[in-house]
């Protein structure tokens, strides 16, 4: 039975993993998301399940390593200055192919920054899991339904790549209230024969990531690029207006929601503007981006960062159109007027060359 | 006939990588009879560290978890909370635990995790090949102290368990040594007895098992076992620290 309900960002994905079965929650408090554990310490024992407030991230993310290698889902979330302390064990579970759910509601930054909505942690979501040749799948919500959504999706595809899935959030999503229809609950069947939960009367199973080899942890490696080649089919984006547009906006996460009016506003003005928002991060959907700025005059990419997803434009668009770039950082959020100017400089550039 | 000596069910028979008079392969034995002897090989989970000993999945025929460096303690809490029907437990070096790990360490015995942890104490990194650990003694020379480890410039032998007792949330805490019969005997009967804590539910249990490293030590295997007990002992007092039925911090050595 779908019930609607009024909800914050970082309460609805706390719910929808309660809905997809997750049974452990570790954290560490951090703003802004702090609604999540807070949520997660109310309703996860009531289900059953075990909250538990780490000393550190470093603690958290290695709780959550230990929890789902005895193959229950588990769900982590955090804030870029924890999100970086977290890197290490995230590399450890994609070492090992230990799955679970990250969820890195950014902020400003670098350093301590500040609390306000920013996308500063796309690099580092997005390009490697930690230290090695690991790579985390990313998912980016813009509304809050989304994120519910994207909640019970991350922790299929944790379960099926046996991957870290990260879902990358910012203060202005987990903490803005918005109608959301939450799922019902789902009952996944997993294969967890990998899991260490005593060996019973059967051989003893090992969940490890080192391996002296180079060989041996060459074949590894390959195995995981396969993997991740194989994730591409997951591939996820929204194209608004895009068909016919002539200047493509690009942007993800609450980005793009800002991005969308200021599309709306320009076509209002008779700029041909478009809007291609990436939800998966990583895989990237670049075959998209490159066939929309194949029929574009100009790219524009819009993001709450000095620029980190364009380069990922870029290299998916190979110059079939300029890629000009606008970003607000350190948790300054742009305005539909702002974008607007924008796209306007974007599309009078293009006519003019 | 009957039976008096075998090899514990639980220790592969296997030639071990650890150098010739290194005491891991004791410490191995003795949590391998323990696990026999307790009949909880089916659902125990053991948590690997990093270190010398991080393929001690190699030797004991249990289910492990290899953890990263400092965090076994935290593997096992995440482990142990979903499945508190197990025996799980770690087994980390000096470096490990009382060094990158000490937060790990001191914030699972606080909440009482109902974990056991084997701690391998042998004053050095053996694995990074012999640099100074938050166990080495003063004036102990590793090739990080060239000149022996000066207090001025790089503080004092940790002795964790002595820090780790008083909290209310470890119900076991002992520490034996490995460079004679008699102290191995000892030495069993106390990680059988921390295995037992957690058995019976009463909190976190460590067992600090005092070690050799000849090659990180410049030593040879008996030299080295001389100089675990004239060395070593004086700073890391042996006995039981805490255990069950003797209070808060109480020592009955």
């Amino acid at each position: 039975m779908m019930t609607p309900a009024l909800m914050k960002g970082n309460e609805a994905i706390a719910e929808s993993a309660l809905r997809a079965g997750v049974r452990a929650y570790f954290g560490y408090p951090i703003t802004p998301q702090s609604e999540l554990p807070e949520y997660m310490a109310r309703r996860l024992p009531e289900h059953g399940g075990v909250f538990l407030q780490a000393e550190s991230e470093v603690a958290a993310i290695n709780m959550v390593f230990g929890a789902a290698g005895a193959g229950v889902r588990a769900l982590i979330s955090t804030s870029g200055p924890g999100f970086s302390l977290m890197q290490e064990g995230l590399s450890y579970l994609v070492g090992s192919e230990v799955p679970c759910v990250v969820v890195d509601m950014m902020r400003g930054g670098p350093g301590l920054g500040n609390v306000a909505p920013a996308q500063g942690d796309y690099f580092q979501a997005t390009k490697s899991a930690g230290h090695g040749d690991g790579r985390l799948l990313v998912l980016a919500p813009a509304s809050v339904q989304e994120a519910c959504d994207l909640t019970l999706l991350a922790f299929d595809l944790a379960d099926r790549y046996r991957n870290p899935v990260a879902i990358l959030g910012d203060g202005l999503l987990g903490q803005m209230m918005e109608q959301v229809v939450l799922p019902d609950p789902v009952t996944s069947l997993r294969d967890v024969t990998w899991a260490t939960t005593g060996a019973g009367d059967g051989p003893a199973r090992v969940i490890t990531s080192i391996n002296l080899e180079p060989e041996a942890l060459e074949a590894h490696n390959r195995h995981l690029q396969e993997k991740y080649r194989r994730a591409q089919q997951e591939v996820r984006w929204e194209s608004y207006r895009v068909d016919d547009a002539g200047v493509v906006v690009v942007a993800y996460g609450i980005a793009a929601r800002i991005a969308r009016t200021a599309v709306d506003r320009a076509r209002a003005r008779g700029i041909d503007a478009g809007l291609l928002r990436p939800v998966t991060l990583f895989p990237f959907p670049s075959r998209a981006v490159a066939e929309a700025a194949g029929r574009a005059r100009a790219v524009l990419v819009a993001e709450l960062s000095a620029g980190q997803m364009v380069e990922d434009v870029r290299l998916a668009v190979e110059g079939r159109a300029p890629v000009r770039f606008y970003g607000r950082c350190g948790g300054v959020v742009f305005t539909p007027p702002e974008l607007l100017e924008q796209i306007e400089r974007v599309a009078a550039e293009a006519r003019s060359s | 006939m009957k039976q008096v000596f075998a090899r514990p069910t639980v220790l592969r028979d296997v030639p071990t990588h650890y150098c010739p008079g290194c005491t891991h392969g004791i410490a191995h034995r003795l949590v391998a009879e323990v696990i026999d002897e307790l009949g909880i090989r089916g659902r125990t989970v053991g948590v690997a560290s990093v270190g010398c000993s991080v393929f001690v999945y190699d030797y004991l025929d249990v289910d492990f978890q290899q953890a990263a460096h400092g965090r076994a303690p935290a593997v096992a809490t995440g482990i142990k909370r979903m499945l508190p029907d197990r025996v799980v437990f770690t087994y980390q070096g000096d470096g490990d635990l009382a060094a990158i790990g000490a937060a790990e360490i001191l914030h699972a015995a606080n909440r009482g995790e109902r974990i056991t942890v084997v701690f391998i104490n042998n004053a050095i990194y053996g694995m990074t090949g012999g640099q100074m650990a938050p166990t080495t003694l003063l004036g102990m020379r590793t090739t990080t102290t060239p000149l022996g480890r000066d207090a001025a410039q790089a503080g004092y032998p940790l002795r964790v368990l002595e820090l780790l007792a008083p909290l209310p949330g470890v119900a076991y805490a002992a520490r034996a040594a490995l460079s004679s019969p008699a102290h191995i005997h000892k030495a069993k009967r106390a990680v059988r007895r921390a295995f037992q804590t957690q058995l019976d539910g009463r909190g976190f249990s460590i067992v600090e098992l005092l070690s050799t490293c000849p090659v990180g030590w410049g030593l040879t295997p008996i030299e080295a076992m001389r100089w675990l007990d004239a060395e070593m002992i004086p700073v890391f007092p042996l006995g039981e620290l805490k255990a069950p039925g003797t209070g808060d911090g109480g020592a009955t050595t």
